[in-house]
Order: C-alpha cells, then sequence, then structure tokens
C-alpha cells in the first residue's frame, strides 16, 4: 500500500556544506537521500518512516577519488556501476566488484552508492563483507567535525551504527594491504541475478611459508548486521589441515547467528556458509588459478 | 474447406509472420489499461479482510479523512446478487457478514487523489471476530471445520477404466508414492486492472485487462442486474494472463462498476504488484497419491490414483481445474485398470484458479515422477519402461478415449533423446559425478495436453465468430478472443488470409469489444487457434460465398478485385456479414455422467529432456538445457509457436525450482517480485524447441491447440534429473536448495 | 496531514526540455506517464524488480519507480518514445522480425535495456552477454530466447554498419 507521497520533502542542496549545515541546524530532521533503491521500495510499501530528505546522490563533495601508495579513498556516492569500472579496484579490489556486479541489476548498480548501502545497513547487503575483508575505513563528516572510523566497528546492531544525526558518509578509504592475498567472494542468492542474497561470504588469507600468516573472514546475511568472524578466523593461522578445516567449521556455526525467514532457513544459511569456508580454504591448498568462484 | 486454389502452396500458414500489433508494441504505442484517463475519473482502491475467516462486526473510519469527499460502497449497495458469477455463484463480490479468506474485498473507496485515497485505505479498520480457519487438505477433508457446503468438497470425479481392485494380486510389482505440488503465482508483468463507466442512458462500460470479455459480462450482468444491451465490456491489450485473467477480472470489473454506479464518475482501479500477488488467484496446489501394479514385463496392470486439489475458500474455477487434471493424471500410456478419484477441497486461502495448464501440470509431476520410480524399481531405464507402456493409435486413454491421431510417442521420445544427446550425457554424467562438486543429471518427461474444452465444453459453449466485409473492402474478424502475447490477433489474420487467398493487411481483427462481437468463448483451454481459429475461417469463408454466389466475384481472384467485389456488394445490399458457430466433429462422443469417452477433440504430444547441474555445495540447482519435441497437428507461425514453448518453459522452470508462495496465517507474506522468485534471463537455460505435424482435420490448417503444453513437461523432467544427479528422489515442488539439502542430509524441513 | 510544498523540476525529456510541478517525492514513472501523458513507460512491480519502468538518465539506465523526481533536475532523460525517430531502431526492428514481443508490457524497458546493453559493447557481444546484461529486465511470456535473438541481431547490423 503506497505512502502519502505528499508528505515527504526532499530538498536537493548545491554543494555538501549546505546540506551538513542544514543537518546540523535540524539534527535528525533530514536524512541523506542517496540513490534510492533501497528508501524507494519502502517508499512504495507504505514503510518509509522518515518525511524529510537532503539528496546528496550527486553532491561533488561526496564523489571523490584519491589514490596513494597506501589507500584508495572512494566518495561515497560511489555508484556500483563505477566501482566495477575503475581500475584500481578491479585489480586491487575484486571482491569489492564481484559485490557490486551481483547487487540487483544494471539499472540498480547505475543508482546504488556505497555509502548509501553503508547506510541502509541492510544485513543482507552485497558489499559490507568485502569492505570488512578490506579492513576499510569510513570518513564521517558533519558541519562542525570531520572523523575516521573502521569499518568495523560501524555498525553496532540491528540498523543501528556509529553515524550521528548531523554526520553523512563522505569517504571510504581502503588500504592497499591485500594484493597479495588469495581472495574468494561468494554470495548465494535467491537466484543468479538480481537476488537478495541468503549467505554471502568474503574471504582473503595471507599465505605466506606454507601456511596462513592473516585472514580475514566476514559473512553478510548471517546476524543482525555484516559479520567478521574473528574466532574463524583465530583458528586458520598456520599451515592449513583438515582438522583445521573442521575446527573453523564448528566454530562460524557458533559465530554466525542466522535465522529462519522467507527466504531461506537458519540451517541451509549454516550449513552453506560452512561449506563456503570449506571451499574457500581448500581453494588456497591448491595454486591460484583464479579468484573467487 | 475449399481454399483459393488447393495446390497453391501456403503464403501466410506456416510463415513467421510478424506480430500486428509488433510495432505499438516496441514503440510504447500498445494503450494498456493504466495509459488510458478520462476526464473526471476517480481512482478506486480495495478495503480487504487481514484475517483468514470470521465474523466482520463492523467497520470503523478514522476521522483523519474527508469522508464525504469519497465514494464508498460496501455489500449493500449492490443492486443485483452479491456474487461473481462464474460456476458455483458461491464468491460474494463484496464480503457481507463473514470473510472466508485472508484479502477477501469487503469495501471500496473511491477518490480522484490517488495519494489520498492510500491513506484513507489506511484509514478504514475492519472488526473481525476470529473463527478457526482450516489451512490443509487433509483438515479440510477431515471436516474440523465445515466452511464450504456440507462436506468442505467443491467437486469429485471418479474415472474408471477395467477394475483395479482385482489387479494387485496379479501384479509383479506394487509401486506407492506421494507427490505434491505448490501455489504458483502468474505473475503477468501489467497488474490487474479495469476502468468502468456508468450513466442511465449508456448503461455500464468497462475496460481492462482481461482474457475473456464474456465472463465479465456476465458477471456485470448478475451483479448490477441489468439487461445484456446495458452492459458493455472492452479488452484493453493486455500485458500477460496466462489464466489469471480468465475469472479474477469479473471481480475487479464488479468493484469498478460499483463505483462508477454510486460515484456517477468513471472510475480506474489497478492494483499494485503486492495487493495482485496477495489478493488474486494462483494455480491450484495439489497431492496426487499413486499405486501402480506392473508385470514382470514392465506393462502398466493398474493406476490407482487420487488426486486432491486445493481450491481456497471459494469454488471459482475449481470444477474445471479438476476436471483437466484428472483426466491428465494418467498420462500417454495404456494401461488396462486406472481408477483416478480426485477432489477439490475448500480451505480458507485466496481463492486458487486458473493457470496455463489448469490441474494438468499438478498430476502430470505426479505421474511423470512416478513413472521413474516404477522405472526404478522394474530395473529399467526411464525410456524403456516408457517405451514398453505409451498408448498407439487404437488403444484407448483412461477415460476411455480410443487414440485416432497418427502419434508415435516411442519416435517422439527417440528424437527428443537424440536431440539432448542424452544416452551419451547419461553415461558421462554417472563417470564424472563422483569426482566432482557440481553434480550432472539429465531426464525426461512425456505428456499429453488436451486442446478445447472437456467433453461437452466446447458444445454447450456453442461459440460464435462474426465477419463482415467494410466498403473499402477490409474484412473485419469479430471474435471474442482476446490478444495477451500468444498471438491471437495475427494467427487469425494469417487463417483469414489464407482462406481468403487475400494480401495480409486486408484483414482487421477488431478489438474484443461485447458491442461489437460475438461470444467465442474464453481465451482458455488451449482453445483459440484450433477451436475459434477454425470459425474465424468458415466466417471469413461464408463472406467470400455470398460474394462468389452474387457473381461479384470468379474463382480467381486478385486482392484489389476482392475489395472491388465487397464495396459493390455492400453498394447493393447494404451489408456483407457471416457468421460461424461452433458444431462438434461427428463421432466425438462424451458422457458427463460416466466421465467417459472422448474428452478432448485433439491432443498435442511431447517429450521433453531436462539437463541439470546441482551444486552440492550451494544446494542451488541450475537447468542447463531444456529440449522440447512436440506434435502439434500444424504450426502456423513459427516464430509464435515457437514463442508460446519458450514462455511455457520459462514458467515450467519456475515452478519447479523458484517459485514459492510462503504462507502465514493464510496470507502470502513473500508478495512482492523481491521475494517470489522467478526466473530471470539468468537463470534459465538455452530452449530448444522442435515441432512435429501430423495434421488434425477440424483445426485451421490442421492445427492443434498448444498454449498449455509447455507448462506440463519441465517440471517433472528437471526433477527426475536431480534424481539422476545425487539419486535422491524429490516429490514436491518447488525443489529449492533449502529443500534439497534437507532431502540429501536426511531431515524433513 | 502536513504536506511538502510542490516544487518545480526541470530537465529534458528525449531532447525537449521540460519543467513540471511536481512533489518532491513523487516517482519519475509517475510524472512521466501522468503529468507528461509518456504512458510507453510502464509500472510492473513498483520495486525495482522488474524493468518496466526503465529509462535512461544521462545515458544510463535506471528503474524510474524508484527515483524521486526531485533528483533528476536537470537531467537528460530517455524514454521508450524517444527511442524511435522517423524509422524505428534497430532494435525495434529486430524485436519485430525476431518475435521478441508477446503481451508487450515488458518490452519497452527491455528495448531500452537492450539499446543501452549495445552500447556498451563496441565488438559484437555473446549470448552470455546479452543473457547476462538484461538480467534486470524480467519477462514473463518469452522465455527470453527471441529477445536474445533480437539483440544479437541488433547488435549485427550496429556493428556492421560501424555505428
Amino acid at each position: 500500500m503506497r505512502s502519502y507521497v505528499p508528505a515527504y520533502d526532499m530538498r536537493v542542496p548545491l554543494e555538501l556544506d549546505e546540506a551538513l549545515e542544514t543537518m546540523a541546524r535540524e539534527p535528525g530532521e533530514w536524512k541523506p537521500f542517496a540513490g534510492g533503491t533501497d528508501l524507494m521500495v519502502l517508499l512504495e510499501q507504505g514503510r518509509l518512516a522518515d518525511r524529510k530528505f537532503l539528496s546528496v546522490a550527486r553532491l561533488k563533495g561526496l564523489r571523490g577519488f584519491a589514490l596513494t601508495d597506501d589507500h584508495v579513498t572512494l566518495g561515497a556516492m560511489i555508484t556500483y556501476r563505477q566501482v566495477q569500472t575503475t581500475a584500481i579496484l578491479q585489480q586491487e579490489f575484486p571482491l569489492l566488484c564481484r559485490a557490486a556486479y551481483e547487487t540487483g541489476g544494471l539499472a540498480t548498480q547505475n543508482r546504488g552508492t556505497l555509502g548509501g548501502n553503508i547506510a541502509n545497513a541492510s544485513p543482507a547487503a552485497d558489499s559490507p563483507p568485502a569492505l570488512l575483508v578490506y579492513d576499510a575505513e569510513l570518513e564521517l563528516v558533519s558541519a562542525s567535525r570531520t572523523r575516521w572510523v573502521p569499518y568495523a566497528g560501524f555498525h553496532l546492531g540491528y540498523k543501528k551504527m556509529d553515524l550521528r544525526p548531523e554526520e553523512v558518509i563522505r569517504n571510504i578509504r581502503l588500504p592497499r594491504t591485500k594484493k597479495n592475498w588469495r581472495q574468494y567472494y561468494r554470495k548465494v542468492g535467491t537466484r543468479r541475478a538480481q537476488a537478495i542474497s541468503k549467505v554471502c561470504f568474503a574471504g582473503a588469507a595471507l599465505v605466506e611459508h606454507g601456511g596462513i600468516s592473516d585472514v580475514r573472514i566476514a559473512l553478510g546475511s548471517m546476524a543482525p548486521t555484516v559479520l567478521r568472524c574473528r574466532k574463524t578466523e583465530a583458528l586458520l593461522l598456520g599451515p592449513l589441515t583438515a582438522e583445521m578445516i573442521r575446527a573453523a567449521a564448528d566454530e562460524l556455526a557458533r559465530e554466525i547467528q542466522p535465522i529462519d525467514d522467507f527466504r531461506s532457513t537458519a540451517r541451509y544459511r549454516t550449513r552453506v556458509a560452512q561449506k563456503l569456508l570449506e571451499e574457500f580454504l581448500l581453494g588456497l591448498i591448491t595454486p591460484p588459478a583464479g579468484e573467487s568462484a | 474447406m475449399a481454399m483459393q486454389s488447393d495446390s497453391m502452396p501456403d503464403r501466410f500458414i506456416g510463415k513467421s509472420i510478424p506480430r500486428k500489433e509488433g510495432r505499438e508494441k516496441v514503440t510504447g504505442r500498445a494503450v494498456y489499461v493504466d495509459d488510458i484517463a478520462m476526464l473526471d475519473m476517480l481512482h478506486g482502491v480495495t478495503v480487504r479482510s487481514q484475517v483468514a475467516r470470521g465474523h466482520l462486526r463492523g467497520i470503523r473510519f478514522a476521522e483523519s479523512i474527508p469522508w464525504d469527499e469519497f465514494t464508498i460502497v460496501t455489500a449493500k449497495d449492490i443492486p443485483g446478487k452479491n456474487c461473481v458469477a462464474l460456476i458455483l455463484d458461491d464468491q460474494p463480490c463484496l464480503a457481507n457478514q463473514v470473510v472466508n479468506h485472508a484479502e477477501e474485498p469487503v469495501l471500496l473507496l473511491a477518490h480522484a487523489d490517488p495519494y489520498l485515497l492510500e491513506e484513507a485505505r489506511r484509514a478504514v479498520e475492519l472488526d473481525i471476530e476470529p473463527l478457526p480457519p482450516v489451512f490443509t487438505i487433509d483438515d479440510s477433508l477431515a471436516k474440523k471445520q465445515l466452511i464450504w457446503g456440507e462436506d468442505n468438497i467443491f467437486k469429485s470425479f471418479l474415472v474408471e477404466s477395467g477394475d483395479v481392485e482385482s489387479a494387485w494380486s496379479r501384479a509383479h510389482l506394487i509401486v506407492e508414492g506421494e507427490y505434491e505440488t505448490g501455489a504458483q503465482e502468474q505473475l503477468y508483468i501489467e497488474p490487474q486492472g479495469i476502468i468502468a463507466t456508468f450513466d442511465a442512458e449508456d448503461g455500464l462500460t468497462v475496460w481492462g485487462s482481461m482474457q475473456c470479455p464474456y465472463y465479465v459480462h456476465r458477471a456485470l450482468m448478475t451483479l448490477l442486474n441489468l439487461p445484456v444491451n446495458s452492459v458493455r465490456v472492452i479488452q484493453t491489450e493486455t500485458g500477460g494472463g496466462f489464466g489469471g485473467k480468465e475469472e479474477y477480472p469479473s471481480m475487479i470489473a464488479g468493484h469498478a462498476a460499483l463505483l462508477a454506479r454510486k460515484s456517477g464518475k468513471p472510475v480506474k482501479i489497478v492494483y499494485d504488484r503486492m495487493e495482485d500477488m496477495a489478493a488474486t488467484t494462483k494455480r491450484h496446489p495439489s497431492r496426487t497419491r499413486h499405486r501402480t501394479a506392473v508385470t514382470r514385463e514392465g506393462k502398466l496392470l493398474a493406476m490407482d490414483i487420487e488426486f486432491v486439489v486445493d481450491g481456497g475458500a471459494y469454488a471459482t474455477l475449481s470444477p474445471v481445474v479438476l476436471s483437466r487434471g484428472t483426466i491428465h493424471a494418467a498420462g500417454p500410456y495404456f494401461c488396462p485398470n486406472v481408477r483416478i478419484r480426485s477432489k477439490a477441497v475448500a480451505t480458507n486461502f485466496p481463492p486458487h484458479g486458473a493457470f496455463r495448464g489448469f490441474g494438468a501440470p499438478q498430476s502430470v509431476f505426479a505421474l511423470e515422477r512416478q513413472m521413474d520410480q516404477v522405472a526404478r524399481a522394474l530395473g529399467l531405464t526411464p525410456e524403456e519402461f516408457r517405451r514398453r507402456n505409451f498408448v498407439k493409435e487404437g488403444e484407448t486413454l483412461a477415460v476411455g478415449q480410443m487414440v485416432r491421431e497418427k502419434i508415435d510417442m516411442a519416435a517422439l521420445m527417440e528424437r527428443a533423446l537424440d536431440l539432448s544427446d542424452y544416452h551419451a550425457k547419461r553415461k558421462r554424467f554417472a563417470e564424472e559425478n563422483p569426482r566432482r562438486a557440481v553434480k550432472r543429471g539429465i531426464g525426461l518427461a512425456s505428456f499429453l495436453h488436451g486442446a478445447g474444452f472437456t467433453g461437452s465444453g466446447e458444445r454447450y459453449m456453442a461459440s460464435l465468430v462474426g465477419a463482415e466485409a467494410t466498403p473499402e473492402g477490409q474484412v473485419r474478424v469479430l471474435a471474442a478472443s482476446t490478444e495477451m502475447g500468444q498471438g491471437t490477433t495475427t494467427v487469425f489474420s494469417q487463417i483469414a488470409a489464407e482462406a481468403l487467398g487475400v494480401d495480409f493487411d486486408l484483414i482487421e481483427i477488431v478489438q474484443p469489444d461485447t458491442a461489437l462481437v460475438p461470444n467465442s468463448g474464453p481465451t482458455v483451454a488451449s482453445r483459440t487457434c484450433m477451436v475459434v481459429g477454425k470459425l474465424v475461417e468458415s466466417a471469413v469463408l461464408g463472406i467470400r460465398q455470398q460474394l462468389l454466389s452474387s457473381s461479384l466475384l470468379k474463382d480467381k481472384y486478385t486482392s484489389e478485385q476482392f475489395r472491388q467485389a465487397c464495396r459493390l456488394f455492400i453498394q447493393n445490399h447494404g451489408e456483407l456479414k457471416s457468421t460461424a458457430e461452433y458444431s462438434a466433429p461427428v463421432g466425438v462422443y462424451w458422457d458427463d455422467e460416466k466421465y467417459r469417452g472422448d474428452a478432448y477433440g485433439a491432443y498435442a504430444w511431447a517429450v521433453y529432456v531436462a539437463e541439470v547441474s546441482v551444486d552440492m555445495t550451494t544446494y542451488e540447482i541450475r537447468v542447463d538445457d531444456l529440449v522440447a519435441v512436440q506434435e502439434v497437428g500444424r504450426v502456423i507461425n513459427p516464430v509464435l509457436a515457437t514463442g508460446q514453448i519458450e514462455g511455457g518453459v520459462a514458467q515450467g522452470v519456475g515452478f519447479a525450482l523458484y517459485e514459492n508462495v510462503v504462507w502465514q496465517e493464510g496470507r502470502m507474506v513473500n508478495s512482492q517480485m523481491t521475494n517470489y522468485i522467478m526466473p530471470t534471463s539468468a537463470d534459465l537455460p538455452r530452449i530448444r524447441v522442435f515441432f512435429e505435424e501430423v495434421p488434425y482435420a477440424h483445426g485451421p490448417g490442421g492445427a492443434k491447440g498448444i498454449g498449455e503444453l509447455p507448462i506440463d513437461g519441465p517440471a517433472p523432467a528437471i526433477v527426475n534429473a536431480i534424481e539422476n544427479a545425487i539419486g535422491v528422489s524429490i516429490k514436491r515442488i518447488p525443489v529449492t536448495p533449502e529443500v534439497l539439502m534437507e532431502a540429501l542430509e536426511g531431515v524433513h524441513a | 496531514m502536513p504536506e511538502a510544498p510542490k516544487v518545480a523540476v526541470s530537465f529534458a525529456v528525449n531532447g525537449e526540455p521540460r519543467t513540471v510541478e511536481a512533489y518532491p517525492m513523487a516517482r519519475l514513472l509517475d510524472v512521466l506517464r501522468h503529468e507528461l501523458r509518456l504512458t510507453g513507460t510502464k509500472e510492473g512491480c513498483g520495486e525495482g524488480e522488474c524493468g518496466a519502468c526503465s529509462v535512461l538518465i544521462d545515458g544510463e539506465l535506471v528503474n524510474s519507480c524508484l527515483v524521486p523526481v526531485a533528483q533528476v533536475e536537470g537531467c537528460r532523460i530517455t524514454t521508450i518514445e524517444g527511442i524511435s525517430g522517423e524509422t524505428l531502431h534497430a532494435v525495434q526492428e529486430a524485436f519485430v522480425e525476431c518475435g521478441a514481443a508477446q503481451c508487450g508490457i515488458c518490452t519497452p524497458g527491455m528495448v531500452l535495456a537492450a539499446v543501452t546493453l549495445i552500447e556498451r559493447h563496441s565488438a559484437q557481444p555473446t549470448e552470455d552477454d546479452v543473457r547476462n546484461g538484461l538480467a534486470g529486465n524480467l519477462c514473463r511470456c518469452t522465455g527470453y530466447m527471441r529477445i536474445f535473438e533480437a539483440v544479437l541481431q541488433a547488435c549485427e547490423k550496429s556493428v556492421g554498419a560501424g555505428a
């Protein structure tokens, strides 16, 4: 049942400063609105609780790009399509490109943004697991200050995040530290294209001297927020053995909190998450052919 | 059936003439109901029960809405009979004192402002005192609650051949199996929509997305107590139907009509997707139990089949769905002893209704799965077991219909196996699967689908088609058959142009409008080309005959001469018209009492082969190839016919693997396209279509009906292929990865 | 009920400058269909799943049911009405020849998706490219096979003609 559209307001500020000043003046009244691919669905269903929006999608201040020896910094309003076509991301951050390719269809990818996706905080989002694996950092900006936070601590609970009402995500910064890591991404959705994920697995491992010296495992659709599986990671250091893989799979089942919903079951999600973990780890034993499955 | 010259090759029949309305469709100029706006038009919405069963105690209107601006309609505003006239007339148009399903319509609102209208819809509260609902076939049969009639049963059938009870003791083997299919949403991309206008002089006119203008016409006469000529129903370009717009439009048209009558203004009701999915009809869920006896030689000795469908809260078309499912339940096999006991039962779900296949996809799924089980029990391959049991010309089907068609199912199957490289793949997959994380399998289904109405249906329908010439020499075909993508307009034009021997653009198919066209029957049951198309041919030949008889036309003529002759005839006589009425072919007998005889005038016959991969990491199943071979009489338009098969196969793949209605307390909770999964292009295989033609004497150009055939085969072929791939026998669809996982890991979901 | 004031939004549609007065969060789809009477763009789902509402905004394919009109200020929008000129676009011709439209409701969006797909491929795409490239547009009638054939045929003509 559609919302009462006349009750909703949207302003289109021309500059980021203008947007931030409005948000600072009336904290919590004005919400940033990016590509709209999530919020407009809620509007259609009569479930969009917020009423006043500031369109931030085309603000130059949120569309930056910077490349240094140590970091790639992406403006929050980078679209999924732009992620896929950015050379340095294809080369060094393939999981993020993969996630962008698997999000919705082309029409969604032309509008949906990384920053919007993060702030929407759906537990089933496709990019957050990749961002966690890459140790992403977020720049949060308001009229009065700027701060950087590790993405790993950003989500505090279901749709709760470390973002103040007057703040906007300005940049997503990716340290260029995973170039030599083995990387894996697999999304299991309700169908092959344009699907909400049932299980979303991102993994990366630094394999040296015949063993794993560092590892990242992150899952989507397994908990109220995207999940970094540190306890599972802790069991995976050293030369990889069958026992380690089994133990890690058991630990993973304890670390995740999947639910039954009308898309899938907790049992399925758990079982498949374990199998994806195994697929990732077994792939580390064989020489690198390509990246993710 | 004389044509201009029997020795000349067909100019139009058998050719892929481009769709007549193709240019309008690719430019966005085709006009669908929501594209129409009228002066002073109001929008209408429906307030529905959120409770599956209960007493309606009251209706509350919140004070925040300016209600005096609204037109409000309840059951009290119905001047005629409060029902959606169809078969049993048990379904109210608006609930009055009780509700029997979630989403049952109770109240209608209209206003010029569509935004305010939605706000108003939210502001109406229905006070319903719940009653215990029935949600399973078993609970309905057990009569835990009597929710319909004396025994919750809409209809039952008994079909018997020979004597099954005598066969068990003689059997070499007896195999039992139970199979289930779920509800499936038609998911036409254009939602349901109707515009209605009403005034004292002109009466009621409705425009809308529909398959059967005359069903709507009859329903509106009954609801509004109006005479025949005071109701006019016009079909607008329809964005998909698949059965979902067979009976449901009568409901929404009734609602728009009531609002138009009360407000005195045009009213448009167009459903949003969530409402359309949750409130309108879906395919009947089914449960089939098979008990099959075979001889040592692998021949069928007895088939005892119990077939039950869940009809939802009201009868709608359940009696007919049950009929077709029953007649198709024993398939293209010869078996001397058959018993089919079938029932359609009531539950408190929104009423289920027509969806392509209409009972057959359900019973064919069960049968073709069962045939593979029996083959395995005998130690025979699926194809060998079928080869030994296919019915042949001169033998009878379960309902006692002698097969008079020159069908050779064994040869059809050989062709399908050959085209799909079945034997080589089966061997290769068996060798490779143990080493692979993605296991592959190949499986088949063999089936038939009757075209036209069952039994005496066509005779009772007595369909009519008219033709008339214009002074400019155009021939206008007047038929109630609707174009909804399947190609009616083009195929009728081909048939007419061929019969008359004139240029294609002389033929005009009139937009179905009950003020202009006679009742050709509904656009359902794979009858449009075969039955109505034949009447189109007869009707235009009637025009030609009058011209020949008047000597205005010689035996051989050009298109221009034909035009001239029409002009002259009309000058002399005022008009040039012809009507053709259906008459049953001689020698076709059906006994309604015993439910035996010639169930259908013609059958299309098919063997489909599906190749699947099963990913053992994620339990996802993919169809990699699907070969569809069918014998169809005559292919009038290869591109359109191929399109019908491809589209039907896609829906069958959805039925098998993806489309799952999730119910909670009798409501569909995944009523969005995000959560009700239909296959995208990335999920479907290449669909490879092959036709054979054994002309049917009573079809235009020899054609039989094919609209529904292609949705019968894919699901059992796919699930048979899954069993071949991983050795697990799954007996219900959809086979989602979750279902597959539970089956493999031995736990019931 | 408190109401946001309507705003004036100016943008180009099929090459023509237009200004509308609309609620800022009114869907672009509704503005096109009702304010501008460009009814070629269709609504199939209202949730960005089916693609029947596809239009091009600044050359990019988007679902117009998910775009608030306030966000298209200054944009160039192309709808199905803007695809053909005096003659049909190669994609439209191919759709007609190959039987790629059945009921036609998905067709405007599908044509736009095909046009943009061809523009993104400098060389002849494969059937898989087309299959995956059109995955955001749902068709219930065709099973997609005739659509792929039409797109590949249209590509050959464009690539061959050096378009």
